[in-house]
């Protein structure tokens, strides 16, 4: 089963570099991961996004807990959680279905954030279902490019959790 | 007062009660050997990297304290992943210190840069890189810190050039401040309790200790409890002394070579109280049919370590030693206990028979054939078990574990994770410097002694009396023993076609060398390297070049299938 794993970690040298060798050293599979500063600077969030059975998540989370970096290991996927993706997708538009392209962003509640004369850019946030929906709506105008950041998720618990 | 990085490093390792460091300088860390040279630590040069880092295990093993080592930067710090490795397996603390290229031409391709840090961090408990003087106490401390609690193992400290030469206020923290670490050490109560009744309802009780019950110093928790409740003990390869290997419920190893009776006695539990073990594949065998009748009770200070290969059904996370005081105090009382013994008795009687029917044993060779075995009996016999053993990896790893019998915690110390050869001559002079005054024998096959036999020059420059018995077949013989089972006897590469002579090797490096080919010589050679208190002795003992270790259970076999003799 795919599981959402937030980890905070110390902001520190290498530590990316230990938590994505942890996976890779011990057969672990990604699907993404994502990182950056929380509001203390001397932590971060990693989100990652994997797959195994009970068995398996149980020594990702234990194996990861193991970590001196890891601060805070949570397994969403068991409880509410909000999680969120960003893409930018360029997309070629000739001039007759402009209106056309618009209208999809707007479904979709995405933005155009840069236009060419033969492309738009269009900056979309939203679960992985969604991102899909518009890329396949758009795909047949012509996609030139795609960036997806992968997963970024919080719990809906009003609790912030602290320390391991 | 301000001192440079590498006066404030060498005062550190002088808090943290270091006496020894085990290191070979070079370029980037000659700031750190010239604090050295006038102060109070010992510091012992050796031949090879890979040497210090198991010297520093073998202290560490033997002595219960952290072992150091100091390396320079690039190929210094490079020759000591073998060392780390094998630690990080066995979960050994030991703290080693790499010199780095100065933190401005990181990443530059500068002359004897290696980045040890993303190296070694597959084989590090935690590592670090140093790249602000105003770091350096807190993560001396954090190191030495980590690689000591916990589950314990190895930790790697880089320390670029510029910041041993920087200059910094020396204050040394008076802990490590780490969040993000915090081992847990009290096992859950009502997991204990739980655990307690499981044992006291069973019928067929086994302890199954591995290398934590040493780590933690839980051998004397042990013994009360198996003595109290009349359990059998078999214990792993890294547990050997943490039961006396004389006393009556002791069943040997268990595993691929193994006893027969601890074998059996695992197959047909049904209670395993596994203690600090971590069901290696070496030990279980076929994992499926392992204890396949078995309520499973694991005591690990490892979460990751608990269902991991095997299903576990009460699990009590926590130290050993602090864990098996929690039983010792929630035992029934005498009387019960007496009940109980009664109701253990056709379980132990089972055990005996299994012992008696299917002893250790070997073929004794034709009239002046020296079988490796004896060698070990008679080494065991003339030292009366006083010794500190190390080994090498191969059959005189296993003929080490099955015919010496170590009475003692920390008198066994062999590479069991890893299993690296090269392991036995460096840990052994580790051993000695640690306990200048004990017999320390290192049971040496002919193919691995060569992988570190440089550190003799090691031992003869201290004179440490380390002695070396080479149980030479002239084989890579534990290889040649799979050739001959598995391959069909096609002994592809295993035949050391051209040995040194070890006598002459041993007397050019300023040691003594005996030989004995036939067994009545044994005794004599042995006396002899027992006799010798100042320098190294390598013993060569030339035996049987095809003799087997046995029993053994082929790999994908469950515990129950063994190769008898
Ligand atoms: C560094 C290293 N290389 C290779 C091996 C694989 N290996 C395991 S046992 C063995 C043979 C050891 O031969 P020897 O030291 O002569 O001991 P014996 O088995 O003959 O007692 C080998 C090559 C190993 N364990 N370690």
């Amino acid at each position: 089963m795919r599981h959402t794993i937030s980890v905070l970690v110390s902001n520190e040298f290498g530590v990316l570099s230990k938590i994505s060798g942890l996976f890779s050293g011990r057969g672990f599979n990604i699907e993404s991961l994502c990182v950056a500063e929380t509001l203390d600077p001397e932590v971060s969030r990693m989100t990652i996004v994997t797959r195994g059975d009970d068995k398996v998540i149980e020594q990702i989370t234990k194996q990861l807990n193991k970590l001196v970096s890891v601060l805070k290991v949570h397994d969403l996927t068991a409880e509410e959680h909000i999680g969120r993706e960003l893409a930018l997708i360029k997309v070629s538009v000739a001039a007759e279905n402009r209106a056309e392209v618009l209208s999809i962003v707007d479904i979709f509640r995405a933005k155009v954030v840069d236009v060419s004369p033969r492309s738009y850019t269009i900056e979309t946030t939203g679960d992985e279902q969604k991102l899909r929906a518009i890329v396949e709506l758009l795909r047949p105008f012509g996609i030139k490019e795609v960036a997806r950041t992968g997963r970024i998720a919080l719990s809906r618990s009003h609790r912030a959790k602290q320390g391991k | 007062m301000k001192m440079t990085g590498a006066r404030i490093l060498i005062e550190s390792l002088l808090k943290e009660g270091v006496d020894t460091i085990f290191g070979f300088p070079g370029g980037v860390v000659l700031p750190i050997y010239d604090v050295l040279y006038d102060s109070p630590l010992k510091h012992v040069l050796v031949r090879h990297e890979q040497g210090a880092v198991h010297m520093a295990d073998g202290y560490a093993r033997a002595s219960g304290r952290p072992g150091v080592v100091v390396v320079t930067s690039g190929p210094g710090a490079t020759n000591t992943v073998t060392g780390i490795a094998t630690a990080y397996m066995d979960s050994i603390p030991v703290v080693v210190f790499t010199g780095q290229v100065p933190t401005a031409l990181i990443g530059n391709d500068a002359f004897q840069e290696a980045d040890i840090v993303g190296i070694t961090r597959p084989c590090t408990k935690h590592n670090y890189l140093v790249k602000d003087i105003k770091e350096l106490t807190k993560t001396i401390k954090e190191a030495f810190h980590v690689a000591t609690t916990g589950r314990p193992g190895p930790v790697l400290v880089d320390l670029p050039k510029d910041v041993l030469i920087a200059m910094a206020e020396f204050k040394y923290p008076a802990a490590a401040e780490l969040p993000g670490y915090q081992p847990k050490y009290k096992g859950h109560g009502g997991q204990v309790k739980k655990a307690m009744a499981r044992i006291l309802k069973a019928r067929k009780p086994v302890i199954y200790a591995g290398g934590g019950v040493i780590l933690s110093d839980a051998a004397p928790e042990l013994k009360t409890l198996a003595e109290k409740l009349h359990i059998p003990v078999t214990t792993t390869l890294m547990g050997m002394g943490g039961f006396p290997g004389t006393h009556s419920l002791y069943m040997g190893m268990l595993g691929m070579h193994g006893t027969y009776a601890a074998n059996m006695a695992v197959t047909n539990t049904d209670c395993l109280i596994a203690i600090g073990a971590r069901f290696d594949d070496r030990v279980t065998g076929k994992i499926d049919e392992f204890a396949p009748y078995a309520t499973i009770i694991h005591i690990d200070i490892d979460p990751t370590s608990i269902s991991k290969n095997v299903e576990v059904d009460v699990p009590i996370v926590g130290d050993v030693k602090g864990i098996l005081r929690e039983m010792g105090k929630i035992l029934p009382k005498q009387k019960e206990l007496k009940e109980h013994e009664k109701e253990l008795q056709p379980w132990l009687k089972e055990v005996k028979k299994w012992e008696r029917t299917h002893k250790l044993s070997y073929k004794p060779g034709k009239k002046g054939v020296l079988k490796p075995q004896y060698v070990v009996e008679k080494l065991y016999e003339l030292t009366k078990g006083n010794a500190i053993i190390t080994t090498e990896v191969g059959q005189n790893q296993m003929w080490a574990a099955q015919f010496f019998k170590f009475k003692k915690p920390r008198t066994f110390l062999s590479s069991g994770g890893l299993g690296t050869m090269g392991y036995g001559l460096p840990a052994a002079i580790g051993a000695q410097v640690a306990f200048p005054k004990k017999t320390v024998i290192d049971i040496a096959g002919d193919g691995s002694i060569q992988m570190n036999i440089q550190e003799m020059a090691t031992a003869v420059q201290y004179k440490l009396p380390v002695k070396v018995a080479i149980l030479n077949n002239r084989y890579l013989g534990m290889v040649r023993q799979w050739q001959e089972f598995f391959y069909d006897k096609r002994y592809s590469h295993t035949c050391m076609g051209k040995l040194p002579d070890f006598v002459k090797l041993a007397e050019a490096y300023g040691g003594v060398g005996l030989r004995a080919s036939k067994p009545e010589e044994v005794e004599a050679v042995i006396k002899k390297a027992l006799k010798v208190t100042d320098r190294p002795v390598l013993m060569d003992f030339v035996v049987a070049p095809e003799e087997g270790v046995y029993p053994m259970v082929p790999t994908g076999e469950p515990l129950n299938k063994m190769l008898l003799v």
